[in-house]
């Protein structure tokens, strides 16, 4: 793993037996996060960015399921680290997560101090050994710290604000408590599912903000899973896009939005408002993981589909120094 | 000259909150304020705020589910107000709802054949082969097949809900179709399908909507003429063109600014609104928007300020409309982007 | 059929579904199983008071009757009697579980603080109470129980009419201007069905253990029928000595009254929203 990476998954599959046979939901995912950058992860509903997110996390949905590949983080592979240390040490700790909806994320009967506090107690405040006893300096100590938490991602009246119940706050405001959480432990890296898809447009140009100046401020990586390419745009400094659990493409944010070449991104980007006054979709839906369409993926739906896209799975073509990838049998020329 | 299909005069609804044992009287929550609108035959007018706004009170009011507490409400010329609660939904007939999650306001354990046939059945169509007909006919016409009938409402992929969701009310025969957020939860590549659907229905159908969303980039693409909600009250309305390319109020101004943009790196130039909404049962005094606007002055505690014409077809509530036209124009970085 | 499957995984529910349907089987069935039909009732003092062996499997009772023919046949009026209470109060408690689920204002207030005042009593000592009032014997005991049990079901189905009534469908029906009845009958009912049948299921055991109750302290059924309870109270006098007389009438209301409950919680468990999400 080279230096300046803070995650690298490597070939990473999901597949999940439902009733219907496996569904493989992730096939063969790779993604670098770079110190300090932001990353978008774009795709349609149903193309596994959740279930990237979640096997990050090592929460995948219960039932039976394989996960093959590796996920590294600072120099461990997550996928054979024990549950114990995953608890204690990387979810909530050292990778952070910013829920989608703000309002189910908080328990209704404990005041956000509470939830925030648990936080501290069960990882420890960074540089203190977690298991230490929980006295009351330490819980003093603690409140302290999610005071400026709280204060650091500007939630009025910090110091009262702990004692308030969740319904108490706004939307806005609880997705601020949960930002507050998730950088609690001075996370490396937060992953962030969807963070504004729930709030108003005001309330979420304020949530893009402040995230882009705490990545800042704290020096963190972002993983940002988002299905709008207006919120990517503002936020994020690469992109991937995904297909069906497979990578489509990945290249800087710029390039992405202004030379998109993979035919699904070209298609993302121009359903935007923005691209075009005219109603513009994609026809088709997304495949159902258990049955995908033969070789890439997307052909059925590609208008620039050609007779040996649905031959063979179309590898990843790395552009000029791995900045870009892409996979299209279009782009054959690109390799270096 | 277009005729005018529905016209709200002075409409406010207003909600007694439930008063606890012990407990204070509480002021009564205005969810809509003093609200004029005209919705001309054929257009489609949008109406945008954010959530806690009073566009779903203004809705449901309009639909006869909430009984306006002042003002009346026209129908192609009758009035409709002052009926009795359970006649003044029978009298706006004429105006349906569509759902913002038509998946969920399906019965779950009802196949949606069933469902179909029953707003059919509930709407007065008595004769069951005409019902028959009619769903088929309306099945096509959202672009389903036959075969969804016998689907249950989980089967079906958000657009498919949204589809049964149309060709559940278009069976009735409505000319007025009020569509609450209906492309919320569905991906963009979808949203566009959703939309033009609905565009071409309107046009197969002869209909008039009033469409509801909280976003303005959905809106642009639909509508012809759009009004701005704040705090249960309209602080500006005008043509598309106008409310996009040449917005007034402040808080449109806003709206429009933060809506995501297709243009890496320009979040540290936006401006955000600083603040929530306030909380509808506690209006702020005056112009309810004082608190969070970037121009407001003491006087915008003080006065309610009235929808006032800017140019023909656009109205605006703000005491400090020219003020602020000054301003923007020494500097019009202050103006959203897409109106510089 | 995932549901189906579902439950078949679930052990104890299976049993439970097992039991009841022996249970139902035996009652329909019991004069023509009941292998001493005529020693069920005919007193006989030469053989009272005999031991479990072959020819009496379950021994003989103090007047001499065949213990395993009268639990046989015991089981016609226990199922009956727990159907009937089970039956009456879901027709007095669903109505008005609906009507105040749906409701607001002074009526649904009224329904639901006379079922609580209800439910705060104890059922049996209610039911002991009205069964006094009443004649005796085991119709006002049945009605007693009928009396008494319906509030669980006013509860269960106002809660559940409550979660219904809020759900976007019922706002979808009242916005196309469904009647009130139709909305009610055709899509709450059904929407609350699940929870109901869990409950009527566990309250059918605990009918059974209520009536038998009643039986022993003598407000129920009356001798000579065949009654669990009834026979249970007969037997004290006969303790520890004829241990038989006691025991068997009281494994089967142990078995019966266990197999309705595995069966109330292997359907609950099923119908629970949030296993039903998952699927």
């Amino acid at each position: 793993m080279r230096d300046d990476l803070v995650l690298s998954v490597r070939d990473l599959s999901v597949t999940v037996h439902s009733d219907d046979g496996p569904a493989k939901i992730l096939d063969h995912v790779n993604l670098e996060l770079r110190r300090g950058e932001i990353m978008g992860v774009a795709g349609e509903s149903g193309c596994g960015k959740s279930t990237l997110i979640r096997s990050i996390l090592g929460i995948l949905p219960h039932g039976a399921h394989s996960v093959t590949g590796e996920i590294q983080f600072c120099g461990e592979n997550l996928l054979s680290m024990p549950q114990r240390r995953l608890e204690r040490e990387i979810r909530g700790a050292a990778i952070g997560f910013i829920p989608q909806d703000p309002y189910l994320a908080l328990n209704p009967v404990f005041t956000v101090g509470d939830q925030l506090l648990e936080i501290l107690r069960w990882h420890g405040m960074p540089g203190e050994s977690s298991d230490r006893r929980y006295t009351r300096s330490v819980r003093a100590r603690h409140r302290e710290r999610i005071i400026e938490l709280l204060d650091a991602v500007q939630v009025p009246d910090a110091r009262n604000a702990l004692d308030r119940y969740p319904h108490e706050f706004s939307g806005g405001q609880r997705q601020r408590l949960l930002i507050a959480g998730a950088i609690a432990c001075q996370p490396q890296i937060i992953l962030a599912d969807e963070p504004t898809t729930a709030l108003d447009v005001t309330t979420q140009l304020q949530i893009l903000k402040l995230l882009k100046e705490l990545a800042a401020r704290f020096d963190v990586s972002m993983l940002l899973v988002t299905h709008d390419f207006g919120v990517i745009g503002q936020l994020s400094d690469r992109v991937t896009i995904m297909y069906a659990g497979q990578t489509a493409e990945y290249g800087p944010t710029g390039e992405i939005i202004n030379d998109p070449r993979h035919p699904y991104t070209q298609m993302l980007i121009r359903c935007h408002p923005d691209r075009s006054d005219e109603l513009i979709g994609i026809p088709g839906q997304v495949p159902v993981p258990v049955s995908p369409p033969s070789g890439c993926r997307f052909h059925p739906r590609c208008p620039a589909a050609l007779d040996i896209c649905s031959a063979a799975r179309p590898p990843l073509l790395y552009g000029e120094a791995d900045r870009q990838a892409v996979a299209c049998v279009l782009y054959s020329e690109i390799v270096s | 000259m277009p005729k005018v299909l529905v016209e709200l005069q002075d409409v406010s609804t207003t909600f007694k909150p439930r008063r606890k044992l012990f407990q204070d009287k509480l002021p009564p929550i205005r969810a809509v304020e003093r609200v004029s609108l005209t919705l001309m035959e054929g257009e489609i007018l949008g109406v945008i705020g954010e959530s806690g706004c009073g566009k779903s009170t203004l809705a449901r009011t309009i639909l006869g589910l909430q009984t306006e507490t002042a003002g009346q409400i026209v129908l192609d010329g009758n009035i409709v107000s002052g009926l009795p609660a359970r006649h003044s939904r029978k009298a706006r007939r004429d105006i349906q709802y569509v759902h913002q999650d038509p998946g969920a306001a399906l019965d779950p354990w009802w196949r949606v054949g069933a469902s179909l046939d029953e707003s059919l059945k509930v709407g007065g169509v008595a004769d069951p082969v005409e019902r028959a007909e009619r769903i088929d006919r309306m099945l096509n016409a959202v672009g389903l097949n036959a075969g969804f009938r016998s689907r249950y409402p989980h089967e079906l992929s958000g657009g498919q809900q949204r589809r049964i969701g149309l060709a559940r009310i278009l069976g009735l025969h409505p000319r007025i179709v009020i569509l609450d957020e209906p492309t919320s939860g569905l991906d963009l590549s979808v949203q566009a399908t959703v939309l033009r659907l609905i565009r071409d229905l309107r046009n197969q159908f002869g209909l008039t909507y009033l469409f509801i969303s909280h976003d303005l980039s959905v809106v642009k693409r639909m509508c012809d003429r759009i009004a701005i909600m704040y705090l249960g009250r309209i602080v500006e309305v005008g043509s598309a063109e106008q409310i996009f390319t040449n917005p007034r109020h402040p808080y449109t101004q806003a709206l429009l600014n933060a809506a995501p943009r297709l243009r890496p790196g320009q979040l540290e130039e936006i401006e955000a609104l600083a603040g929530d909404p306030p909380n509808p049962a506690r209006k702020p005094s005056g112009c309810a928007f004082h608190t969070r606007c970037p121009y407001a002055d003491e006087r915008c505690s003080q006065i309610e300020p009235e929808l006032r014409e800017v140019r023909t077809g656009q109205q605006a509530a703000c005491i400090r409309l020219e003020a602020i036209a000054q301003q923007t124009a020494r500097t019009p970085e202050l103006l959203p982007e897409i109106a510089r | 059929m995932l549901i189906l499957r579902r439950f078949l995984r679930d052990v104890p529910a299976v049993i439970g579904a097992l039991i009841v349907l022996t249970l139902v089987i035996v009652a329909i069935f019991a004069p023509y199983i009941a292998p001493r039909l005529a020693e069920a009732f005919d007193s006989n003092l030469m053989m009272r008071l005999k031991p479990p062996s072959a020819d009496y499997p379950f021994g003989t009772d103090g007047l001499g009757r065949d213990i395993l023919s009268r639990v046989i046949l015991g089981t016609r009026p226990a199922l009956a009697a727990s159907l009937i209470v089970v039956l009456g109060a879901m027709v007095i408690g669903i109505p008005l579980g609906l009507i105040a689920g749906y409701r607001d204002g002074w009526v649904s207030e009224t329904i639901m603080r006379v079922t609580d005042v209800f439910l705060a009593v104890p059922q049996l000592v209610l039911a002991l109470a009205m069964a006094q009032i009443l004649s005796g014997g085991i119709w006002s005991a049945i009605l007693a129980l009928a009396l008494t049990y319906w509030p669980f079901f006013t509860r269960t189905v106002y809660s559940e009419t409550r979660r219904v009534r809020s759900a976007l469908f019922i706002d979808a029906l009242e916005s196309l201007g469904a009647s009130r009845l139709r909305i009610l009958t055709l899509h709450v009912m059904p929407n609350v069905a699940a929870p109901v049948i869990v409950r009527a299921t566990a309250g059918m055991g605990f009918t059974i253990l209520t009536l038998a109750v009643l039986g022993f302290l003598g407000v129920g059924a009356a001798p000579p029928d065949p009654d669990w309870g009834l026979t249970i109270a007969e037997s004290r006098q006969y303790l520890p000595q004829s241990w038989w007389y006691a025991t068997f009438p009281g494994l089967a209301i142990f078995i019966v009254v266990l197999g309705f409950s595995f069966l109330g919680d292997g359907l609950r468990d099923l119908v629970d929203p949030r296993l039903r999400r998952s699927r």
